[in-house]
């Protein structure tokens, strides 16, 4: 049961990790590879983490914690992170797709 | 069980990895570059996430940690660069 | 008493975060380690409270719970649904960007607004307007844009504004 627990949590975490990845790829414009990354990979390295935290707390006797600090400091960066990486496209006035609604010049 | 799940979720990692080094090496812009680096920040701390759970150590915790402040860092430096023309000031 | 509570402790909440910060690194409750932090929890707040002109303030520390729950539970549906939006093809999405008028005035609402925008469904906050009035907002599929923003203020704005009022 509990390794079905674990295996579960893995492969829905290196799939939302891989989900990411894909829409940096496929994406056409920046702003629009900017919302992959951003979102799957929090999810998806944050239930790769929970998955460790429980290994390790059921395997050994000891209570671990310790992954939640990665999680929550992922979860602080990632916005940080995009909002600086949005502002400085839209500084040196990246193009943006034909189809974006209220365009930034 | 366990080793299946593992085996399968090191090869979704590292396509993932590859894709986002497809998109590092095509560009076509700069702030597409930068954030190709982020997301292989973000991917290898999964990678070694899970090479923890596979060898059994929490050693790898501590490398994770520490690319996932360097990587934050890095891509803020990078930003602000492009923001600035300039670092610090 | 308080005065004297305030010069000991000038960042009660910084104090708590770094402690646990402490604790989960070495991811140990030993005695020496809960010492250690709390010396060191209480240190360095007090060394670098230069830094930290504006005091923290939750007013309702019920409605900050309860946010954090609302935000989780949406991070969780915000992913399946830019998962199912980046698998489809991409042709028929329509991305757009807008403007939301703020409300909130206090420099740490208006940043706990801007990172909940971009964990949340399909939104990332892109800039900020120099009189922090108005935050440029990108979706990567958006049909009706009023309604949107409707949500967001109601969703998210509120209860910030609620817990993080200037005093």
């Amino acid at each position: 049961m509990f390794e079905w627990i674990l295996s579960a949590l893995i492969i829905i975490g290196a799939f939302f990790t891989l989900v990411g990845s894909i829409g940096l790829y496929k994406l056409p414009d920046f702003f629009m590879r900017l919302h992959g990354p951003t979102k799957a990979t929090t999810l998806g390295v944050g239930a790769l983490l929970i998955a460790s935290a429980l290994y390790f707390s059921f395997k050994t006797d000891d209570i671990s914690l310790h992954e939640i600090l990665i999680t929550v400091f992922l979860f602080i960066t990632a916005p940080v992170s995009a909002h600086l990486m949005a502002k400085a496209a839209i500084h040196i006035k990246l193009k943006q797709v034909k189809r974006t609604q209220n365009e930034i010049k | 069980m366990l080793e299946t799940a593992l085996f399968i979720g090191f090869a979704m990692v590292s396509i993932a990895i590859f894709l986002s080094f497809l998109r590092l090496i095509k560009g076509p812009d700069v702030p597409d570059r930068i954030l190709a680096l982020d997301t292989l920040y973000i991917n290898s701390i999964a990678l070694l996430v899970l090479l923890g759970l596979y060898f059994q150590s929490a050693l790898y915790f501590e490398a994770a940690l520490l690319i996932a402040v360097m990587g934050f860092v890095g891509t803020i430096g990078l930003s602000k660069y492009l923001l600035r023309g300039d670092i610090m000031e | 008493m308080k005065t004297l509570f305030n010069k000991i402790l000038p960042h009660p909440v910084l104090t708590l975060v770094l402690w646990g910060v402490w604790l989960l690194l070495n991811n140990t409750i030993g005695a020496g380690h809960i010492v250690l932090g709390l010396i060191l929890a209480i240190f360095i707040p007090w060394l670098t409270s230069g830094f930290w002109p504006e005091k923290i303030r939750i007013q309702s520390p019920f409605t900050l719970l309860k946010f954090l729950g609302v935000v989780l539970w949406d991070i969780l549906v915000a992913n399946m649904s830019v998962a199912k939006l980046i698998l489809s093809p991409n042709k028929n999405l329509k991305p757009g960007f807008f403007y939301i008028d703020l409300d909130i005035q206090t420099p740490l609402g208006i940043s706990l607004l801007a990172n909940t925008i971009s964990l949340t469904p399909g939104t990332v906050s892109c800039d900020l307007t120099e009189d922090r009035k108005q935050l440029l907002v990108h979706a990567l599929h958006i049909e009706d844009i009023p309604a949107t923003i409707k949500e967001i203020k109601e969703r998210y704005e509120a209860p910030l504004k609620k817990v993080f009022t200037a005093c």
